[in-house]
C-alpha cells in the first residue's frame, strides 16, 4: 500500500481560497495558487481545491485557477464543486488537475460516474460523499440525497469511482475527530482508496484516521497557515505515521 | 538544449509534463521524430490512447528501432508492451516485451507515493494495471516502477507530478536524451 497521504484542502469561490463552517459564514483567506504552492513545499502529498462559488460566472474561474496552480504546483491536486459533465472535467484536467470530484451531480445522475470513468479512467475520478449518521446528503449538505452512505459507496465503486472523499458532516469544522465508525465500516465495504475528511483537531485524530484510510483531507486543522502542516507532520511521524520524506 | 515532443492521443492531463519539462529548460517540439526525448504520456485508457495514437504509433516503433530515446509515463509505460489486459484486452506498441496485467491490490487504483527500490526515493503513482515484464529495472512494493527496453524508458509512477524527486527522475532522462 502507498504510504499516508496528507491532503489540505483549499475551499475556492470567485478564484480566491474562503473558509467557513460547514458549509456557512464564508471569508477570504488567500490565493489558490500561493497557499497551494506553500502547503506542497510543506509536504503536502497532494491538494484538494473545492470549488463553492455559488454563481455561473464564478465557477468560470475553475478552469483558470486549476490552470495557474499547476504552473507553480508538482504535486498532484484534485479539483471538485460544480462539474456536471464530462466536458467539465476534461476541461479541468487538461489544465492540469490529476482529478476532479463529483458529489451532487453524481447523486442526481448516477451515470456521470461511468461517463467520467470511461473518458478519463477511475484513478482520476473522485466521489465525494457528505455523510451524517450513515446517510447521504446532497447540495453542500443541505439536503437529504435518501441514500444509505455504505450502499452508495459500493453503488460509487462499481460504477467507476477511482477514490472516495467522505466528509462526516456533523465532525466538519469542529476539531473533535474523525467519524472513525463511519471511515471503518466504509473500508469494509469498498476497496477503493477513501480519502477521510471532517473534523480533524490534532495529530492524533489525524492518526487515527489514517490508521483506517488512505489519506486525511486537513481543513480547519491547518487554519490556512502552512506552517502548521511542518509541526503537524513532525507530530504525526512521533505517533508511528510512516509519512514520505518530501525533501 | 533538450528538444522534447510529446504524443498525443485525446484528453487529459498533458500540461502537467509539458509543464515539467519546461521547467528544467528543454523546449517542446510537434516533431515527434526527430526531437531529443519522445514522451508518451499516461492518462486515459488503453483502447482510446491506442487509437488516438494513429500515425505516432509507427513513429514511435522507428524512434526505438532507431535507438533514439523515448519515456513512457504510466499509461504510455504499459502501451508500450505487448498489450495489456484493460478494456478486454489491447495490443500495443510491442517496443518491450511484456504484458499490463490487472492489479491484485488491497486497494484499486493504487494511489499515492510510494518507494522505488533501488534507491527508496517516493514518487506518486496513480494505476490500476502494472507492467508485467523481465525489463523491469526498478520496482515498487512488488510492482515494476522503471522498466528499460532499449532506447525506452517507462515509469509507471508520475514524475511530472513527484515533487522534487520527479523533477530530479525528469533531469536525467533530459540529460540522456
Amino acid at each position: 500500500m502507498p504510504l499516508p497521504r496528507l491532503i489540505p484542502c483549499l475551499d475556492v469561490a470567485g478564484g480566491r481560497v474562503v473558509k467557513g463552517v460547514r458549509f456557512r459564514e464564508l471569508r477570504d483567506v488567500g490565493d489558490p495558487v500561493e497557499l497551494g504552492a506553500a502547503y506542497s513545499e510543506r509536504g503536502a502529498d497532494e491538494l484538494v481545491f473545492l470549488d463553492i462559488s455559488a454563481s455561473v460566472e464564478e465557477k468560470a474561474s475553475a478552469v483558470r485557477v486549476a490552470a495557474r496552480v499547476a504552473e507553480q504546483v508538482t504535486i498532484p491536486f484534485t479539483f471538485g464543486g460544480g462539474i456536471r459533465t464530462v466536458d467539465d472535467a476534461t476541461a479541468l484536467l487538461e489544465a492540469g488537475a490529476d482529478k476532479i470530484s463529483v458529489n451532487s451531480a453524481a447523486l442526481a445522475r448516477p451515470a456521470l460516474i461511468e461517463e467520467l470513468a470511461r473518458a478519463l479512467g477511475s484513478q482520476a475520478v473522485v466521489v465525494a460523499i457528505d455523510t451524517e449518521h450513515g446517510r447521504v446528503r446532497s447540495h453542500s449538505a443541505t439536503r437529504d440525497a435518501e441514500r444509505d452512505t455504505l450502499e452508495w459507496a459500493r453503488e460509487c465503486e462499481q460504477r467507476g469511482a477511482g477514490e472516495l472523499l467522505v466528509t462526516s458532516i456533523d465532525r466538519d469544522g469542529t476539531q473533535n475527530g474523525y467519524d472513525l465508525e463511519q471511515l471503518a465500516a466504509l473500508r469494509d465495504a469498498v476497496s477503493l482508496p477513501v480519502i477521510a475528511s471532517g473534523g480533524a483537531g490534532n495529530a492524533r485524530h489525524v492518526a487515527e484516521a489514517l490508521a483506517v484510510s488512505q489519506a486525511a483531507l486537513l481543513a480547519s486543522i491547518l487554519h490556512e497557515d502552512p506552517e502548521r502542516l511542518v509541526a503537524l507532520r513532525e507530530e504525526l511521524r512521533g505517533l508511528g505515521v510512516p509519512l514520505r520524506d518530501a525533501a | 538544449m533538450t528538444t522534447v515532443a510529446i504524443a498525443r492521443y485525446g484528453a487529459g492531463n498533458v500540461r502537467s509534463v509539458e509543464l515539467a519539462v519546461r521547467r528544467l529548460g528543454a523546449e517542446l517540439v510537434g516533431d515527434l521524430e526527430n526531437a531529443g526525448l519522445a514522451v508518451l504520456p499516461g492518462v486515459g485508457s488503453a483502447r482510446s490512447a491506442m487509437d488516438g495514437l494513429g500515425q505516432a504509433a509507427d513513429t514511435l516503433r522507428e524512434r526505438h528501432a532507431a535507438g533514439r530515446p523515448i519515456l513512457g509515463i504510466c499509461l504510455g509505460l504499459q502501451l508500450a508492451l505487448d498489450e495489456t489486459e484493460e478494456d478486454g484486452g489491447v495490443a500495443g506498441l510491442g517496443l518491450v516485451p511484456g504484458r499490463a496485467v490487472r492489479l491484485q491490490d488491497a486497494r484499486v487504483p493504487r494511489i499515492g507515493w510510494a518507494p522505488v527500490e533501488p534507491g527508496g526515493e517516493a514518487y506518486w503513482f496513480a494505476h490500476s494495471y502494472e507492467a508485467e515484464t523481465e525489463a523491469a529495472t526498478a520496482t515498487s512494493e512488488g510492482h515494476a516502477a522503471i522498466v528499460e527496453h532499449g532506447s525506452f524508458v517507462g515509469v509507471q509512477f508520475h514524475p511530472e507530478k513527484s515533487g522534487a524527486a520527479g523533477a530530479r527522475f525528469l533531469k536525467s532522462c533530459l540529460s540522456r536524451a
